[in-house]
């Protein structure tokens, strides 16, 4: 077969209509195109429509991402970072971006999306002024709401009422300053904006109307602001959501033609045959889209053509959902009153119900649904289609299931759904897609159903009708109220498994597997890991460790790297070392050849790089200078990191760095639910960073602040306290006592914070602090438990056990060859 | 089991016993690492080892079933076709095995040989 030299597609922009542009096309055309991509936020492609839970902390980052950095590779996609696209050169066909990297395309898609609109008031540039629009604005949000105090926010549309709700969920009072009469009057008729209006300042969120913004008031930061009547609300932050514009400038400036946004014709084509515009920024048929569905179904046609094909994009009907959780909302369509329309109303007052239909000529037009919206994509599905309602006038505001006279059965609706009924608006995804495909690959779960149709893993707002779907398919196999299993293995969750370990006394994995009605003979890689970690934990004196059921880091206490090599990091207690040791460190790299030496955060140095047959060897000559296994790779204790104290530093109110030492050396060897990071601190000046550790310890004159729950990976979080202790003594125990504590409760893979999430702070504190005798009972525990785990697993290797781990079988079929 | 293969093309990787129940070992060849399986229930099957997602070692994962998980990103690798199973797309090569009474050989390609 003959391979054409693949054509140089460059994209500029990387939000969800390129992302979701890039997936149709590889479908369509894998290969025919290089593809390069200028981001200019230093991330992945996420979506964006979730920013509001992030916000809220229903969410985390890590949960919205859509591409990972491994789709990017493994699609072949060249992806900058943090490179904003400074200029494109339509003649040479070029784009160059303010760091300097440039690139030169046959095709180039500007996808650069929209800025938000910030009004220009006096004061409107002051710190503490934030638009929102992207994760950045999210993470100044999240760090502002940490200081209390009162947000207001600018602007009571969509944006802003959910950037509202966050920061109210994030303990900052909250007040919505909104120039026009009612809110949401874009998507709301009066009527439904006063039950939300209602509903919100329920949930404490102060909403002014009519309110138009003079100024933002403060000298160095934001203090407030100041209306055109004269009245002054004080804040410690400014959120501005009054709207977005095309970003459309980079266009501009190359000579494309731009009305409001960068003007495509039906096949997404600008002005320029070889430049496309999609997203926010483009301008189709006099209209801008703001809203995910669109910009998908854009990005399906612009995919096709680009394929080769000659799909055309006619515009579309847009409908609404507002993502606050407990306020059901939809709206579609034109629902102005008008000549020649008439409308249909119910409304229930008790139950917080408000519908309306704006009809034309027997059709509807337009929806609001307030309270009750579970027939919406019914009703935006008649609109699309512009199908003539006059027979089922009469019920048709009581939803699909009053129609025909079916029974008041909740997934009637759902089953009277034709096929081609959009179940997911974002992703366009129909009733029959996901029927078929539930059936043709076998899918059981909800997470299965968003991976293979995409249904409702966007904004998320259909999961309940896609469940219905699962429902109706799967009849009694598909229980959406389980708890989350284990794995597909079970149909338990972590919690019901541990109790139950210890409830019957199970004491091997095939023990559990049997009696707990595993569905699978031997599990999976994610339950035996978990059950191999809590028959450690809760029998550490009998049970015998499987170490096929461990990761491969912990089978040869090594950190695998991306090219199949490993790193090693030997023990430095407390982070401290000497000439000897550092001298058969360089020993080891010069004798093994290693290619990479590192200092970790955890005051220690990596080895990385070495070959999996070198590792005994290697072991054998640090194990001579006095090294044992850092376990850099364990679920279990990692470091104890420490500052010089008062043996050194002028401020050093304790012996932190003595403290750290004998903290690591009491505790080093055991198995934790996820890894355990420490630090002590000789003072409040915290160099040892103890407040973002799992567990940390900030001395103070009268003793040992004991700190937990931090945590500086994919998630930031400043340490809860714990208590203040008076002796050393007492700090190991109470220390000691929490590491147990949450061995044995937390599940497999549960950092302590969100294990302390999920519990309660008070409750650990309870435990820990004010039980002495439960306490001690814990302490007794680890001891008893470190009898089993102390043993250097590095030595126990040179000595020759697992051999096998560490060469291969065979070296076959080389001889004919050599000779 | 390709019963049909030329006996001179078998090549003796060692015994059964060599490899953990649940496990996997290496061998060598002009080819590339091949990762060679024993499953709970003895069954040896073989495989390149390479996923087809990164490259990662296979040999390293967690078996389970007749399948694997590579170490580098969790893809599952089924061991008796050497695709990739679940939502991801992809597959390796499976390299013929025979077992006689616990005494383990492997098929390599004559023709591969030959070019080295």
């Amino acid at each position: 077969m003959a391979h054409q030299t693949p054509e140089k597609l460059v994209i500029v922009g990387n939000g969800m209509a390129p992302g979701r542009m890039l997936e149709e096309l590889f479908e369509k055309a894998k290969g025919r195109y290089d593809v390069t991509i200028f981001n200019a936020e230093p991330r992945v492609n996420y979506d964006r429509i979730m920013l509001s839970p992030v916000l809220s902390g229903e969410k985390a980052y890590t949960d919205i991402v859509i591409h990972d950095d491994a789709w990017y590779a493994t699609n072949g996609v060249t992806l900058h970072k943090g490179a904003k696209v400074a200029q494109i050169d339509r003649a040479a066909r070029t784009v160059t971006a303010e760091n300097g990297i440039t690139a030169t395309y046959d095709k180039l898609v500007i996808a650069t999306g929209s800025s938000p609109f910030i009004i220009p008031v006096p004061g409107h540039q002051l710190p503490g002024v934030l638009a929102y629009r992207d994760l950045d604005d999210v993470e100044k949000m999240l760090a502002g709401s940490r200081d209390g105090g009162r947000a207001i926010v600018i602007g009571a549309g969509l944006l802003g009422l959910e950037a509202a709700y966050g920061l109210k969920r994030q303990g900052m009072d909250v007040t919505v300053i909104h120039l026009m009469p009612t809110i949401m009057e874009r998507q709301l008729d009066p009527a439904a904006a006063y039950l939300l209006e209602k509903a919100l300042t329920e949930r404490g969120i102060e909403i002014v109307t009519k309110a138009n913004t003079k100024r933002i008031l403060g000298e160095t930061k934001v203090e407030g602001i100041e209306l055109e009547d004269g009245r002054i609300i004080g804040g410690s932050m400014v959120v501005m959501a009054v709207g977005i514009r095309p970003a459309s400038n980079l266009a501009k400036e190359a000579g494309i033609a731009v009305n409001r946004g960068i003007v495509v014709d039906d096949g997404m084509m600008t002005s320029d045959a070889a430049v496309y515009a999609l997203g926010e920024c483009a301008e189709h048929r006099g209209t801008c889209y703001g809203l995910v569905a669109p910009l998908y179904e854009s990005a399906r046609v612009l995919a096709d053509r680009l394929a080769g094909g000659e799909a055309e994009y006619h515009g579309s009907v847009t409908n609404t959902k507002l993502k606050v959780t407990g306020i059901n909302l939809f709206s579609a369509g034109d629902f102005a009153d008008g000549e020649g329309r008439e409308e249909i109303v119910l409304r229930d007052a008790t139950a917080g119900v408000y519908k309306r239909l704006v009809l034309r000529d027997n059709r509807i037009i337009g929806a609001v649904l307030y309270g009750e919206t579970s027939d919406g994509s019914w009703f935006f599905d008649l609109m699309k289609k512009g199908a003539d309602i006059t027979a089922m006038r009469e019920t048709l505001i009581f939803g699909q299931a009053y129609q025909g006279g079916s029974p008041l059965d909740p997934t009637a609706a759902v089953a009277a759904l034709p096929d081609d009924a959009e179940i997911c608006g974002c992703n366009g995804v129909c009733k029959g897609k996901i029927v078929a495909t539930i059936t043709g690959k076998g899918l059981t779960s909800l997470d299965e159903v968003r991976a293979h149709t995409k249904a409702s893993a966007s904004c998320g707002s259909c999961t309940g009708l896609v469940e219905q779907v699962m429902s109706l398919t799967l009849g009694e196999a598909y229980n959406p109220a389980a708890v989350q299993p284990m794995c597909t293995c079970t149909e338990l969750g972590h919690d019901d498994v541990r109790r139950l370990i210890k409830a019957k006394g199970l004491k091997t994995i095939p023990a559990v597997m049997q009696e707990l009605e595993w569905k699978t003979s031997c599990g999976c890689a994610k339950c035996r890991p978990a059950l191999n970690y809590y028959l450690v934990s809760d029998w550490p004196d009998e049970y015998a460790d499987d170490y096929q059921s461990r990761f491969i880091n912990e089978r040869v206490h090594a950190n695998i790297q991306k090219d199949g090599t490993y790193s090693v990091v030997p023990r430095m207690w407390g982070g401290v070392t000497n000439s000897g040791e550092l001298r058969a460190i360089a020993d080891v790299v010069d004798k093994f050849e290693i290619p990479m030496v590192k200092v970790t955060g955890g005051q220690r140095i990596d080895l990385l790089g070495i070959e999996k047959e070198d590792l005994p060897a290697v072991w054998a000559d640090l194990g001579k200078a006095g090294f044992v296994s850092g376990q850099a790779y364990a679920k279990g204790l990692r470091t104890v990191k420490t500052c010089v104290g008062s043996d050194w530093c002028r401020f050093g109110t304790q012996d932190s760095t003595g403290l750290g030492i004998r903290i690591e050396k009491f505790m080093w060897g055991s198995w934790t639910p996820a890894k355990l990071k420490l630090a002590v601190s000789g003072c409040p000046r915290n160099c040892a960073e103890a407040t973002c550790k799992d567990i940390g310890v900030i001395c103070v004159d009268s003793g040992f602040e004991i700190h937990f729950a931090g945590a500086a990976g994919l998630d930031i979080k400043g340490t809860e306290v714990l208590g203040l202790v008076r002796t050393e003594d007492e700090a190991l125990e109470h220390i000691v006592a929490l590491t147990q504590m949450y061995r044995e409760q937390a599940r497999y893979l549960e950092r302590i914070y969100k294990w302390t999430k999920r519990i309660g702070v008070e409750e650990i504190r309870r435990q820990i602090m004010d039980d002495a005798e439960r306490r001690k009972a814990f302490f007794d525990r680890f001891v008893f438990s470190q009898k089993f785990a102390q043993v250097d697993p590095w030595s126990e290797r040179v000595s020759g056990k697992d051999k096998h781990e560490f060469r291969p079988m065979a070296t076959v079929g080389f001889s004919q060859a050599a000779e | 089991m390709d019963t049909n293969w030329p006996t001179e093309n078998w090549h003796s990787i060692g015994d059964i016993s060599d490899i953990p129940l649940r496990g996997a070992r290496c061998v060598r060849t002009p080819q590339g690492k091949i990762a060679v399986f024993r499953t709970a229930e003895n069954e040896i099957f073989a495989i390149e080892d390479h996923c087809p997602h990164k490259g990662g070692p296979l040999s390293q994962g967690i078996v389970h079933g007749t399948a694997v998980t590579c170490p580098l990103h969790n893809w599952v690798i089924s061991l008796e076709t050497g695709k990739a199973l679940g939502a991801d797309d992809g597959a390796v090569r499976t390299i013929p095995v025979r077992n006689d009474g616990g005494a383990l050989f492997i098929a390599l390609e004559s023709l591969m040989i030959a070019a080295e």
